[in-house]
């Protein structure tokens, strides 16, 4: 398709007009940028934005609700993590028990290499305890790589509670329940 | 040979030069600040100093209006590494960003920037035929643009030097032309006595205004800024005849072409917008107090900040120019236009005779 261009008209063609129209459009913008604040920029370690909720960040791990450790030590995560950042101890047969009822065993130390997760969210999806979420950090910062690798209880620490489903616990009431069966005679 | 007279002139020379880079460096803040707003951004407002934050108000100001920036800038630029690029040729390398900056200081040489101080004419050289010197040494600054793009060995430099020659000299054509219309009503070629007959007539915008607007677009190429920076397009030549340079290499090509800049602001103040001199407040005169002579040299910086401003103002509004189109403005427009001036200029003068 050809567009056939309108020959320019002697006014437009001494150029002025455009020189200002420039000049207003770019006064009127050093105007509201100057006295009615409407800047773009948002000075970042000041101001933060929001975090959407569905925001992938930092991977960490949780406690449930009555502060107890969610992970069992399955190692789905660390098999499925693409970058390989997670490392998982698991306690052995003469390690420490679980702290909670349930559950055969929790880690003995559990590892996130913060300079190589990838922020994927494999973790999370594959997680089969609702363990591990990507929460909303974003800046993580350290002064050596040994500091970016945080241990189990970093991660608990910065994870926090989980106020989600006790799966065990439903299928604790459930066993229960099973066993009380009342049996008509 | 008169002691006086060469102590002054040094200590004229080393305050001037000092004003002029000082202004250089604020200049380059001023471009960042005005470039933010127009843009809606804040621009440059972190740089301190530790002590600022220690002074009430004035160091959270000054901090927000990057008046400390200046500083960090030019400790970067001394502290880099120099770094010569294999292949290039030596000394031309390193003589093409003195040669840049050297007639840049000249200029500012015969412009009268206060008229009488302490019994001291305020101008370093008081030449009978300042306006000529002026398009001599302006005609050299060429030569440090096209030396560095020599010089890089390396094509965009290249091109950008090549660029840059043929746009110099087409403009200076032009430039030259518009101020003889200038030179025909005054009668004077020494910048001193052009404000005189500024001071008693009036402005010679009033007078000139064609030759006026020629001027400041041939100086706007002169010194390669925006709509003419084709020597330098980022987006075409990466950075133009300066790419291959870092350091304070770079930082005299910078230098050099914000004091163009400065000293092509002082020749319009001076050849259009009566110089040191305001039409009120018996403020035409040549200064007899100390008081009335620094706010002479007070209105000549308040007017050169202006156009140094306008200079910023529109290399933010406008996209460049193509490199035909530019000659053409140049050569088909600009030059016969000046030449008609001249002749329109000198037929009034000639009937009013």
């Amino acid at each position: 398709m050809i567009v056939n261009r309108k020959p320019l008209t002697f006014w437009e063609r001494l150029y002025l007009p455009a020189i200002v129209g420039g000049l207003k459009v770019t006064l009127k913008h050093a105007y509201a940028t100057l006295f009615e604040r409407k800047v773009v920029t948002m000075e970042y370690p000041e101001q933060k934005w929001a975090v959407p909720p569905d925001y992938r960040g930092a991977p960490y791990l949780v406690k449930d609700q009555e502060g107890h450790t969610k992970c069992v030590s399955c190692q789905l995560c660390e098999f499925v993590c693409p970058p390989k950042a997670i490392r998982i101890t698991p306690p052995g047969t003469a390690g420490q028990p679980a702290d909670r009822t349930n559950a055969e065993k929790m880690p003995a130390e559990f590892e996130i290499n913060m300079l190589r997760c990838i922020f994927c969210g494999f973790c999370q999806e594959v997680c089969p305890e609702e363990a591990i979420f990507l929460q909303k950090d974003y800046s993580l910062v350290g002064s050596s790589r040994a500091e970016m690798i945080y241990n189990k209880e970093k991660l608990l620490a910065l994870g926090g509670t989980h106020a989600g489903v006790q799966k065990w616990k439903l299928k604790l009431e459930e066993a229960h329940a099973q066993e009380n069966f009342p049996v008509k005679p | 040979m008169d002691w006086n007279f060469i102590i002054f002139s040094a200590v004229k020379i080393a305050v001037v030069i000092g004003v002029v880079q000082g202004m250089v460096a604020y200049a380059v803040l001023a471009e960042r600040k005005i470039s933010a707003w127009i843009q809606d951004r804040v621009g440059p407002n972190r740089t301190a100093p530790p002590f600022a934050k220690h002074i009430p108000v004035l160091g959270r100001l000054l901090t927000r209006l990057g008046m400390f920036q200046p500083l960090a800038d030019g400790l970067k630029f001394m502290f880099k590494e120099d770094f010569t690029p294999a292949g290039v040729r030596k000394i031309y390398f390193f003589l093409a960003p003195a040669i840049a900056v050297i007639p840049a200081m000249l200029t500012v040489a015969v412009i009268p920037f206060g008229s009488v101080l302490g019994g001291q004419k305020m101008v370093i050289a008081d030449l009978n035929v300042g306006i000529l010197y002026t398009f001599g040494i302006v005609s050299l600054g060429v030569y440090g643009i096209v030396l560095a793009g020599y010089a890089a060995n390396s094509k965009f430099p290249f091109l950008g030097g090549i660029r840059s020659s043929a746009q110099m000299i087409s403009y200076e054509i032009s430039m030259g032309l518009s101020v003889i219309p200038v030179l025909l009503i005054v009668g004077n070629l020494n910048l001193g006595q052009i404000i005189g007959w500024q001071a008693q007539h009036g402005w010679l915008i009033l007078y000139a205004p064609l030759a006026f607007v020629i001027f400041l677009v041939a100086s706007f190429a002169e010194t390669n800024r925006l709509p003419f920076d084709l020597p330098e397009a980022e987006t075409e030549l990466v950075g133009g005849y300066h790419t291959e340079y870092g350091s304070m290499k770079f930082a005299l090509f910078f230098l050099g072409e914000y004091s163009n800049m400065i000293a092509s602001s002082g020749m319009m103040v001076t050849l259009f917008f009566g110089g040191w001199t305001l039409p009120f407040w018996g403020l035409d005169h040549p200064a007899a107090t100390l008081v009335s002579g620094i706010i002479h040299i007070l209105i000549f910086l308040v007017k050169m900040a202006a156009f140094i401003v306008l200079f910023i103002w529109v290399r933010w509004m406008f996209p460049r120019f193509r490199y035909d189109q530019l000659m053409d403005l140049g050569w088909r427009r600009f030059l016969p236009l000046a030449l008609v001036n001249i002749l329109i200029t000198a037929i009034i003068l000639w009937m009013r005779a």
